[in-house]
């Protein structure tokens, strides 16, 4: 191992996570100027030109607020849980490539960090881990608004993980290994949602949940839970949560990119390496206005109700998904698997629209 | 975990409203208010949960405590009106109309028919704009934010005609007894005639946001029920009344101002759930369409004022012409005018229900006792009932459809 190929790696880690963290404070400006547009508003546009200073302008006074802690809260477990909510938020970029190999002053650079073999596994397994940092934050605000945050998005996260990965499972299946890049190489020809409609519902369902957005934001829902886990929070830890959610944000749309829609592969990528990770950009650019599209749409959805999808609906759909998609990959047939896939979605809302309809017609609550 | 313990202060004097386990600390109590973004206003509730589900919900008033009542027995007869609107902030019109109805039932006092024409004009749009409001904020409290924003859009419509008419967005008082503080300006007609061409546009668009949205469905339906026998028992009165399969409405069954010349109807639902009280709600609203059309286009010319003397000021002009005029002026507005003795009470629908009001007069300028009936602080008693057995997160919702305005309640 030679020390070139060390600072590559921390360069190229410098890159993604300053990357994430403008990204991320953009993101913000982004959902609050779509929101606004879709809502007859105009948006942040006082602080620069079109408000594009506003994210600056939220830093600098979330940094110099007064950070206080309850004086019945656990103070260490206070302090660590938005530390171990946002740490997995920034590393799990890591397995995904931005892109080919561009040449570079004679040099040949591969646009990703590393190419673990084990790429998708190691996605679900950081994922996991922000749960524990809400967990944490709820209980250790000693407020019952927080911990009933807390204990709600454990609940809906442990369910959601299921049918998520389960999603992975498609794509793993269709390309025959876990690294991202040969899922992305093996989509060159074809996008793997062709293959994989109802794994990218799914997904994306469960990808929802997973980051607490809208309709799934049980953890936060500001008008029952006040704020949830992050109640009595404030200043930079309160930020750091803000961090945290929002990048997942990003990173969960670059890796429904990567699993179902070609990576950073479209036109003329061939030609000029560079494109690639400017497609990749455009598609999570696109996945995030769907998400804040959602939340400007639909209301929320009831705890209750939510794990009664996750595991009624969602699951068993998830597991067809991986069944079907197995068995196109055994019998050859890969136009097989959208067909069964498909139908297999309608039979389910077939199935819960008539449950839907006794259970309103009954006369009991 | 400390705070998790029930200690003696936190149920000093409600634990006889509490069930046992909560004093034994097996439940737990949550304060809902008076500082929470869903419970409109500063309504505190004391929630007794088991996991996320309500035992035991306790509505604590009195946080936005004005003592307008008292405030008013100070006042004279007309100075008073301008209070009346700071009791329901979102049914200003309709407080100014049922003081009003009440001094002219007192002394007897006649309103031209514009002027009840207009009355119903304004009412009736400020019907719109509260559940306007109401919407926007149980869909909010749903969390189905845009909606919000769209109600708000539309009742910046509303707001601008009454602007027009009183100079004032909410708290115009253009109502006065005997009639209107004056004639409408030329633009009003046509300026509603616009919000009449453009809002069943906009009422479709709410309901092809929400009404068949099974997102919204699964909060609503089968939430909150209250039967027909449990509203009229506990004196529940508008939409909730009506969506629980009672056509009560005092338009019809007691008409003031004319209602009786127009066409319109009672939307009733027998659901008597969530879902059914925003349906019933949202007719309403097209109904009140109905209304303003018709007493638009038979809105008949001539005063707006009675020509009373001794109770209704004279016009300015009058005044520089008139010793008479000038003595009036002086008069009405230094002592007040003076009712006989007696008492009375009228009452109005409400977007919420029936606003009645009691006035008693001891023969001076100034009511002995005014007392507000008033349809907020009635309906939010069934509160409790309708959140035993539901959870946390359909108590945002109960609190929306039972849609109270805490300065109604408190007054």
């Amino acid at each position: 191992m030679t020390s070139g190929l060390i600072w590559e790696w921390i360069i190229k880690s410098l890159v993604i996570v300053f990357g994430l963290l403008t990204g991320f404070a953009y993101l913000t400006l982004f959902e609050r100027k779509a929101l606004a547009r879709i809502q007859v508003r105009i948006g942040p546009n006082r602080a620069g030109p079109l408000g594009l200073l506003q994210p600056v302008a939220d830093a600098v006074k979330l940094i110099f607020k007064e950070e206080l802690i309850p004086s019945k809260a656990d103070k260490i477990i206070f302090i660590l849980a938005p530390i171990i909510t946002v740490i997995p938020a920034l590393i799990i970029l890591a397995v995904l490539p931005f892109g080919g190999v561009i040449t570079l002053f004679g040099k040949q650079y591969s646009l990703s960090l590393v190419d673990l073999n084990v790429g998708v596994l190691y996605i679900t397994a950081v994922a996991s881990i922000s749960v524990y940092g809400i967990v944490l934050a709820g209980w250790a605000s000693n407020n019952k608004y927080a911990m009933l945050g807390g204990i709600r998005s454990s609940a809906q996260m442990i369910s959601y993980e299921l049918a998520l990965g389960l999603s992975f499972i498609g794509p793993i299946l269709l390309t025959g290994s876990m690294s991202m890049t040969d899922i992305v190489e093996t989509q060159k020809p074809l996008w793997f949602v062709v293959y994989q409609p109802l794994g990218v519902l799914v997904f994306w369902i469960a990808t929802l949940a997973e980051v607490n957005r809208a309709p799934f934001d049980m953890p936060e829902a500001e008008q029952e839970l006040t704020a949830g886990y992050h109640t009595e929070y404030s200043g930079m830890k309160f930020a750091l949560f803000f961090m945290a959610e929002y990048i997942k944000m990003i990173a969960v749309s670059a890796i429904a990119a990567t699993m179902f829609f070609g990576g950073y592969h479209f036109f003329w990528e061939d030609k000029y390496p560079i494109l690639g990770p400017i497609w990749l950009l455009a598609k999570v650019v696109a996945l995030l206005f769907g998400m804040i599209w959602i939340r400007a749409t639909l209301p929320r959805i009831r705890y209750d109700r939510l794990m009664a999808f996750g595991w009624k609906f969602l699951f068993p759909l998830a597991l067809a998904n991986v069944f079907f998609t197995a068995l196109g990959v055994i019998l050859g047939k890969l136009w097989l698997i959208p067909v069964l896939t498909m139908v297999a979605l309608l039979v389910a809302i077939y199935l819960v629209s008539m449950s839907q309809t006794r259970r309103w017609n009954k006369n009991v609550l | 975990m400390e705070s998790f313990e029930v200690t003696e202060n936190m149920l000093d004097g409600i634990s006889h409203l509490v069930s046992e386990q909560a004093i034994k600390g097996e439940t737990v109590l949550l304060n809902m208010g008076p500082q929470h973004p869903s419970t409109h206003g500063v309504l505190r509730l004391l929630l007794e949960l088991d996991g996320e589900q309500v035992i035991n919900c306790i509505p604590d008033i009195g946080f936005l405590h004005t003592g307008i009542e008292k405030n008013m027995e100070a006042k004279t007869y007309e100075k008073a009106a301008v209070m009346t609107d700071r009791l329901d902030y979102l049914n200003t019109v309709g407080n100014n109309l049922v003081y009003c109805l009440a001094i002219e039932k007192l002394i007897d006092l006649d309103v031209p028919p514009r002027a009840q024409a207009l009355r119903v004009i304004l009412v009736e749009l400020q019907r719109i704009a509260s559940h306007l409001v109401w919407l926007g904020t149980h869909a909010l409290d749903l969390a189905a934010m845009s909606v919000f924003l769209y109600c708000f859009r539309e009742r910046e419509l509303i707001l601008d005609i009454l602007e027009m008419v009183g100079g004032q967005r909410m708290m115009a008082t253009c109502i006065r007894p005997g009639g209107l503080w004056r004639d409408v300006p030329p633009a009003f007609d046509e300026t509603v005639r616009y919000f009449l061409k453009v809002f069943p546009a906009r009422i479709k668009e709410y309901e092809d946001m929400l009404t068949k949205n099974p997102l919204f469905l699964e909060r609503t339906k089968k939430i909150g029920i209250l039967s027909k026998e449990d509203a009229i028992r506990w004196g529940i009165t508008g939409p909730i009344l009506r969506a629980s399969g009672v056509a009560h409405d005092l338009r019809k069954v007691k008409p003031y101002s004319g209602y009786e010349q127009y066409d319109f109807e009672i939307p009733t639902h027998t659901d008597s759930d969530t879902y059914a009280r925003y349906l019933v709600r949202m007719e309403e609203m097209r109904q009140s369409l109905r209304i303003i059309q018709q007493a638009l286009d038979t809105c008949p010319e001539g005063a707006v004022r009675s020509n009373d003397r001794k109770y209704v000021p004279p016009p300015r002009a009058e005044i520089g012409v008139s010793m008479e005029a000038l003595i009036h002026h002086f008069k009405l507005w230094t002592e007040g005018f003076i009712p006989p003795k007696g008492a009375v009470y009228a009452a109005v629908e409400s977007p919420r229900g029936e606003l009645g009001v009691y006035l008693e007069s001891d023969g001076s300028p100034k009511p002995y006792r005014v007392h507000w009936r008033t349809p907020s602080f009635v309906n939010l008693q069934v509160l409790p009932l309708l959140a035993k057995g539901h959870l946390v997160a359909d108590l945002v919702a109960l609190i929306g459809t039972v849609d109270v305005v805490l300065g109604d309640v408190d007054r």
